[in-house]
């Protein structure tokens, strides 16, 4: 091991393609799918379902697994890396439309981390079908966003029929309406829902449960209309006495005292936490690119090097937002890598999270106020940027839970001494 | 490859550096900061790892090579310690390392190997210029040919240990170019102010004025190389400074928080202060790998290199002011006490805007 900052070749081969997409696929069509909410970019969709199967990039399904040539140099292991640029320049292209990337998302990385061998197997296969296929997670409701413990969706044994029964809502769930509406394009889905297996334990009776699309007693209640990422659907759901079969029961079915299964789903995000940063960076890199063009055209230069008394006000911004910029993306990098080579990454997942939500919203801020009557004007993408970076501060935790999360690691601390 | 760890050569060296820090200079740094003064044996005792030594290959002395990763480590850790005692171990560095940057094949055979022996021993750079819009890369400082020599003529502030130094490297332009002269203490016209320079902060560290009234130094003393190698060297090696700085202040703001007790509960359980130290240790974060990563263009000749110091540099410098801020915030008035260092932090962190060309790695 030694300091490295390389970009490994595959990756640099991968940016290459993904480049291409990103101003082919992507670009073109922003303008059209944040105006038109409720539509689907099913060109884009169709096209990445079918490069995802051919390269197996971005996938989570298991793979077979490799003989090892004992005479071959063992690379060391650079997936969420990929992933990482993968959902950078994807970002980069339009972060609402990366939203609507078929593979599964957030419901498969839970079936991935808390799923059994066979679990995965059944579950997991359909991404690598013939049609787009979505999966989506729930755990919010309209009681319970931060405070996860306050979840009132309920599971219930029935054990003559040997299902679980589930009723409760959800909201605010990413790709909810294609993971469980099937779509002449799509496959067919599913969705992963929180639930309560006993009420009284709190979070040690909390469970996860697939849910396939078709089943009955669940369905899209409501589509939300949002400030940005409009290409990318956010619904809520509602289960009325939804049956699933008993073995859609992620984790240990018995109330224990222990919350392991939640700290399953938080085990999760340690993984996707840097990766959500990394669409965050995308998008504020595109807001920061589009400045530098414009000064460009009206020959403005940055005069890097001087002393920070000597420079323009504008200089001084594009410095900063560059500085912010790349030290968030180092930050995020060095969490994956450290995924990767299965070192344990709370703390800096949550970092490169808390930075970034701080980042691209600054960012993007200062970029419409630099551009003036172009970054406020629909005629350019910059203002669909600053409306879509706010996301990256609330999802997957907030800053301030994030912050939280990154304070108890500072300091040793249970969540119970800090809250 | 991307890869976060360092080599098992730098790990050695950082656990020696840091020993040395934490027992001497972090134990003495109030006593030499009030006194005016490092105690006997300190600088020497930290000159004696022999950081710079091993950065420097042995044709010129040397038992090592030069790298700028390793660099910023080691500052790090010596900042950790204490500003001014690191900048005080590191003070020949600014002779030596724009030689080995930017200087000829006899002038690097010549000037470095009496620097790097064992003994420390005064040598240094005058590049700081006193007045408000100084900028490294135009100079008010002039140098002009005559005959086969150079005049310096100007007036240079901050310089290190200019009145023991036996030689310095002086900066002045040179038809708009910085340039670097190596000049030995006893030239006609060179001028060390007799009082020290007093600032806000690094009081063990004797600074001076040096005036330069038409010296005369030839030709051959003139560093021909690019002197933004050497600016850049500088640049990274003053981030890494901030950052050892920065997180000798969350380190003490943090174990100050779990121990003071306010309404009934530790300080740090409360998220006015538990936010603050999440958000100074992520600007750390965020600080240090930009430091590591224009260190390592540096060493890899990487073509935005220069660029990538600057902007960690920049970085630096408003992360390390807001962290020691900060760092004084947490301990509330007991912060602003000189019984507790994180005050004298927060001076130090306040001229890294200034201190530009005072350290090299
Ligand atoms: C577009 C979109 C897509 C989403 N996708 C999904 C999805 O796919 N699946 C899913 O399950 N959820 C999803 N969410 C929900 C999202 O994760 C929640 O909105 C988020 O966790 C915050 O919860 P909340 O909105 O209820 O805010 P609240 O929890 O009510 O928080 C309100 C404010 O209080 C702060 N706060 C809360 N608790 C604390 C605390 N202890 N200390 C300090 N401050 C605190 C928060 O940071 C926030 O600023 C999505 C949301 C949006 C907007
Ligand atoms: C130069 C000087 C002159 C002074 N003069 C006087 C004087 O004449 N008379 C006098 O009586 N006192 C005086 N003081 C004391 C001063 O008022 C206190 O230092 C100040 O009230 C803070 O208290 P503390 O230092 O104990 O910090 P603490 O109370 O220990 O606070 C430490 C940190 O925790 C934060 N904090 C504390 N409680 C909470 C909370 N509930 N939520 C979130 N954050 C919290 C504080 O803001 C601070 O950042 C003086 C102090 C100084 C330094």
């Amino acid at each position: 091991m030694t300091i490295e900052f390389e970009t490994p070749k595959p990756i640099v081969q991968q940016q290459y393609v993904l480049k291409t997409v990103a101003d082919n696929m992507m670009r073109p069509h922003s303008r059209y799918f944040d105006e038109n909410e409720q539509e689907i970019p099913w060109d884009y969709i169709t096209f990445m379902h079918q490069a995802m199967k051919a390269s197996g990039a971005g996938s989570l399904a298991p793979k077979e697994k490799k003989k090892e040539d004992p005479g071959k140099p063992k690379h060391p292991p650079i997936s969420y890396q990929l992933l990482a640029h993968m959902m950078e320049i994807i970002s980069w292209g339009d972060v609402g439309m990366y939203l609507v990337t078929p593979g599964g998302g957030l419901g498969a990385a839970a079936v991935q981390a808390a799923g059994s061998d066979e679990q995965k197997k059944k579950f997991l296969a359909r991404f690598m079908g013939d049609k787009p296929t979505f999966a989506a997670m729930c755990m919010t409701e309209a009681g319970a966003g931060s405070d996860t413990s306050a979840i009132r969706s309920t599971a219930v044994l029935d054990k003559q029929t040997n299902e679980w029964v589930l009723n409760g809502e959800k909201i605010f769930v990413t790709a909810g309406d294609k993971s469980l509406t099937q779509y002449e394009q799509s496959g067919k889905g599913f969705v992963v829902i929180w639930a309560s297996i006993d009420p009284e334990a709190g979070r040690a009776g909390m469970r996860s449960f697939v849910v396939e699309a078709g089943t009955p007693g669940i369905k899209v209640s409501k589509k939300e209309h949002k400030m940005g990422i409009r290409a990318s659907d956010t619904v809520s759901i509602v289960m009325q006495d939804c049956r699933v079969p008993f073995e859609n029961i992620l984790g240990n079915p018995t109330v224990e005292k222990t919350t392991k299964g939640f700290k399953g789903a938080m085990a999760t995000f340690d993984a996707t936490r840097p990766l959500v940063a990394a669409t965050g960076i995308g998008v504020a890199r595109a807001a920061l690119e589009f400045v530098q063009e414009k000064l460009t055209e009206e020959g403005i230069e940055i005069r890097y090097g001087l002393p920070r008394n000597k420079l323009t006000t504008i200089e001084r911004d594009i410095i900063d937002m560059e500085v912010m910029i790349r030290s968030t993306w180092l930050m995020i990098l060095k969490a994956v890598w450290m995924a990767d080579n299965r070192k344990p990454n709370a703390l800096e997942s949550s970092m490169s999270k808390v930075k970034a939500g701080d980042v691209v919203t600054r960012v993007t801020q200062k970029a419409v106020e630099i551009m003036g009557p172009l970054g406020y004007s629909r005629e350019f993408l910059l203002e669909k940027w600053f409306r879509d970076a706010k996301i990256t501060d609330i999802y997957e935790g907030t800053g301030q839970i994030n912050r939280l999360v990154v304070a108890r690691n500072l300091l040793g601390y249970r969540g119970s001494q800090l809250r | 490859m991307y890869s976060f760890e360092p080599n098992e050569e730098q790990k050695m060296l950082i656990d020696a550096v840091s020993r040395y820090a934490e027992n001497d200079l972090r134990a003495s740094a109030e006593e030499a900061e009030e006194g005016k003064k490092f105690p006997d044996g300190l600088i020497e005792k930290g000159w004696e790892m022999g950081i710079l030594q091993a950065s420097i290959p042995e044709v010129y002395g040397g038992f090592g090579e030069y790298s700028s990763v390793t660099g910023v480590l080691a500052a790090e850790e010596l900042a950790y310690g204490d500003l001014a005692g690191a900048m005080a171990v590191m003070t020949p560095n600014l002779f030596v390392l724009p030689i080995l940057l930017a200087g000829s094949e006899e002038q690097k055979m010549e000037f470095i190997p009496p620097v790097i022996e064992m003994e420390w021993k005064a040598f240094t750079a005058a590049l700081i210029e006193p007045s408000f819009d100084f900028d490294a890369t135009d100079l008010k400082t002039t140098a002009t040919v005559e005959g086969d020599d150079y005049l310096l003529s100007g007036h240079k502030t901050y310089v290190p240990y200019a009145a023991e130094a036996e030689a310095m490297i002086v900066y002045a332009n040179v038809d708009g170019l910085t340039q670097g002269f190596i000049v030995p203490a006893e030239s006609d016209g060179l001028v060390v102010g007799e009082e020290r320079n007093k600032l806000m902060s690094l009081n063990a560290l004797p600074f001076y004025d040096v005036r330069l009234n038409d010296v005369r130094v030839p030709k051959a003393n003139r560093l021909e190389g690019d002197f933004e190698a050497a600016l850049a060297a500088s640049r990274v090696a003053l981030a890494a400074l901030a950052v050892g700085v920065a997180k000798a202040s969350l380190d003490y703001a943090i174990e100050y928080a779990k121990e003071r007790e306010v309404f009934g509960v530790k300080v740090a359980q409360k998220q006015a202060i538990a936010f603050m130290l999440a958000e100074m240790a992520m600007e750390i974060e965020a600080s240090r790998m930009l430091t590591w990563e224009a260190a390592w263009k540096l060493d890899n000749d990487k073509d935005d290199a220069f660029k990538a110091a600057y902007l960690a540099a920049t970085g630096a410098i408003d992360m390390v002011m807001m962290v020691t801020d900060r760092g004084v915030q947490v301990l509330g008035g007991h912060g602003y006490i000189r019984e507790h260092p994180v005050e004298r932090w927060m001076r130090n962190g306040r001229g890294f805007a200034t201190f530009t060309g005072l350290a090299i790695v």
